[in-house]
């Protein structure tokens, strides 16, 4: 199908979606999110034709209807952004559409879904099912929906969980007039590369253990099939335009997740060892996060975190993170609004580039929220992927809507 | 000289004869506190599970009202302390919710939260006691499960809450990392139910007052307090908790409270 004709069928979903169950109210569970945004890049911007405001609309409805003694259950999730500016980042997404049968000690889920792996905060290397997208935020946090067959064993002896993950989805990349993306740009009008023969429909494994020792949180993984990170390879269009065409290669990633409690310390590792045709490499990102609580006697938590970014592909990585230190502290005044603030900065070890970024949160009216993030990007060399965000300072304004 | 030897020694001896009497008044008084306490604790114990409603209602110091809807669900386990899920319905914007906590007697708790926007638990580092619950007057530690060995106990004596004859006692909490001097409990003589608490915080000042009320029977043979009622003398605020659909000996088992089971919780 064509990429606007599933546009159209991700809307006309949502929309029946939102419709059913609120019909059917009654009965099944419904929730979601409306969320409207504004961001304002401050600098001008570092090619001609990207723009400078952007307002959008967001929607996120979860309907949920459970059966058999609530042994299993459907769940639907679709996603829709339309912005009012930027064409590209109109997007819609089914984040979540699948069926899932819990019996006792085990779970089996198929459909579109979400998984997540990690313990650290400021990269997840580790998790790999779902693909990044990257038009809503540039944090990696929003991830599309993926289709899986997995089944989960929860032993003595920890869980296992097995993954068939077949039709891969492509990364998304902010069009021409967006900002925050690479220069140039990355086009995904233009097919992307694949390794494999089977391109989109190579089925991908995954098998994970985790357990629970004592102060101790242990999770050792395997993936073997599509990296859902791109290799960008230089393309000169026919009209002149220079632009970046992804190639999707396939490798194995073996993962190690780490995490001790100790009293208010929380230690974090994950560690990656990547094999593919073209690189063999090992990532790491290991830190702490220390909370204080009832700081200056009040009810204040703050919390420090501090984590150290590695690739020993140096400055030969793909990320701009080979060899970083990000330091960021979190203050929560556990009031009635649930107020939060986030202030976080990510600097290379023996560079002067460094990234920072505030994140303020908080409930208004009962059943909204009022969310303020801040970007700024400086002294990154010409050399660093960083560079294409230079002029890219942002801020944004989210009002969001639950229900 | 001889004369002075004399009544040095009867003054000692009087003196070591009061410390001797002291000593063992405090002792038994300490035995008498202990054994409420550990009656109070078999009196609760043997519920196996229940699963209930919770409204909180939050009262700020100028009367305005917000309010907070909670599932929770409550496993007893043999030799520690209990394993309960909270699930948040309302505020919306934290929908789904969760968080599983295990209380722990000689060791500190552990706590997992179940973040549905990211599909993340995050495991919480628990030196939070003295936090505030959802932004509530009860803080983590007034809401964790009481565990006879987390305290030292004074016998104060007896009072009347209500007409309804009481032991009073105090409890000293043993974990170092408590927000609290003592508690002062009045237990009613004939169930053993904690009426009132009175939390002292650690410059041994009066700062919260807890009331239950609404106490039900439930199985013939667990009393519940239905409203929980806690005023901060210091902020003027309060907090009341309603539980309602008290379901108890569900079914339940060990992997509804294992932390990879979060996500699936609903």
């Amino acid at each position: 199908m064509t990429r606007k004709g599933n546009k159209y069928l991700i809307m006309i979903v949502t929309f029946i979606v939102t419709l059913t169950a609120v019909k059917a109210g009654m009965t099944a569970e419904l929730r979601g999110t409306v969320t409207t945004e504004y961001r304002n890049f401050i600098q001008p911007p570092a090619e001609e034709k990207q723009g400078s405001e952007f307002l959008s609309l967001s929607i996120e409805p979860e309907f949920y209807q459970s059966w058999g003694d609530n042994n299993q259950s459907l769940t639907v999730s679709p996603f829709y952004r339309w912005d009012a500016q930027d064409n590209q980042r109109t997007h819609g997404d089914i984040r979540e559409l699948f069926w899932l049968y819990l019996s006792g000690n085990y779970e089996i889920v198929v459909g579109i879904s979400t998984v997540f792996w990690g313990v650290t905060e400021s990269q997840h290397l580790v998790d790999i099912i779902n693909q990044t997208d990257f038009l809503e935020n540039i944090d990696g946090e929003d991830k599309f929906g993926q289709a899986i067959i997995s089944t989960t064993m929860h032993m003595d002896y920890g869980s296992i969980e097995l993954y068939a993950l077949p039709f891969f989805r492509e990364r998304s990349f902010p069009g021409i007039i967006g900002r925050l993306r690479s220069i140039p740009r990355v086009d995904t009008n233009t097919s992307a590369q694949y390794e494999s023969k089977d391109k989109e429909q190579h089925i991908d494994w995954a098998l994970r253990w985790s357990t629970n020792l004592d102060v101790f949180d242990i999770g050792i993984s395997y993936f073997k099939g599509t990296n859902r990170e791109p290799l960008l390879t230089p393309l000169l269009k026919a009209d002149g335009e220079l632009v970046l065409i992804p190639y999707y290669a396939l490798i194995q990633q073996t993962g190690l997740e780490l995490q001790s409690v100790i009293g208010a310390w929380l230690w974090k590792l994950e560690m990656i060892y990547r094999d593919s045709r073209s690189d063999t490499y090992t990532a790491l990102t290991g830190g702490f996060e220390f909370t204080y609580t009832g700081a200056l006697n009040s009810s204040v938590d703050v919390g420090l975190v501090a984590e150290y970014l590695y690739d020993d592909r140096g400055d030969k990585a793909l990320t701009p993170f080979e060899d970083d230190v990000m330091l960021g502290i979190r203050l929560s005044p556990n009031d009635t609004q649930n107020t939060q603030f986030l202030l976080a900065i990510i600097k290379n070890r023996d560079a002067k580039g460094h990234m920072s970024r505030l994140e303020a949160s908080r409930r208004v009216f009962d059943s909204f929220t009022l969310s303020i993030e801040a970007g700024i990007f400086v002294n990154f060399k010409q050399t660093d992927p960083m560079y294409s965000f230079r002029n890219d300072d942002f801020l944004q304004i989210d009002m969001a809507y639950h229900y | 000289m001889r004369v002075q030897n004399s009544l040095l020694c009867r003054f000692f001896s009087i003196v070591l004869v009061s410390q001797f009497h002291l000593v063992s008044t405090i002792q038994a008084d300490e035995n008498i506190g202990l054994e409420i306490a550990k009656t109070m604790k078999s009196r609760e114990s043997g519920f196996d599970n229940y699963k209930a409603e919770m409204k909180m209602v939050l009262v700020d110091s100028g009367g305005k009202e917000t309010v907070r809807l909670l599932r929770v669900k409550t496993r007893e386990k043999l030799g520690d302390g209990n394993q309960s899920i909270a699930v948040f319905d309302k505020p919306a914007d934290l929908k789904g919710t969760a968080f599983l906590s295990y209380t722990h007697i000689n060791k500190d708790d552990d706590q997992w939260l179940y973040l549905p926007a990211l599909k993340r638990v995050k495991r919480i580092a628990v030196r939070n006691k003295t936090s505030p619950f959802m932004g509530s007057e009860f803080s983590y530690e007034d809401l964790a499960s009481t565990e006879v060995k987390k305290y030292t106990y004074q016998y104060v004596g007896e009072d009347n809450i209500n007409d309804q004859p009481s032991f009073v006692i105090e409890r000293f909490p043993n974990d170092p990392y408590s927000g609290y001097s003592k508690h002062k409990v009045w237990v009613e003589k004939e169930r053993y139910i904690p009426l009132k608490i009175e939390y002292f915080d650690l410059k041994n000042n009066l700062r919260k007052t807890l009331l239950n009320t609404h106490y039900k029977l439930h199985l013939d043979r667990f009393w519940r307090a239905h409203e929980m009622h806690m005023q901060n003398h210091i902020s003027k605020k309060s907090s009341v908790l309603h539980w309602n659909q008290f379901k108890f000996r569900q079914p339940m088992s060990e992997v509804d409270f294992d932390p990879k089971r979060l996500k699936r919780i609903r």
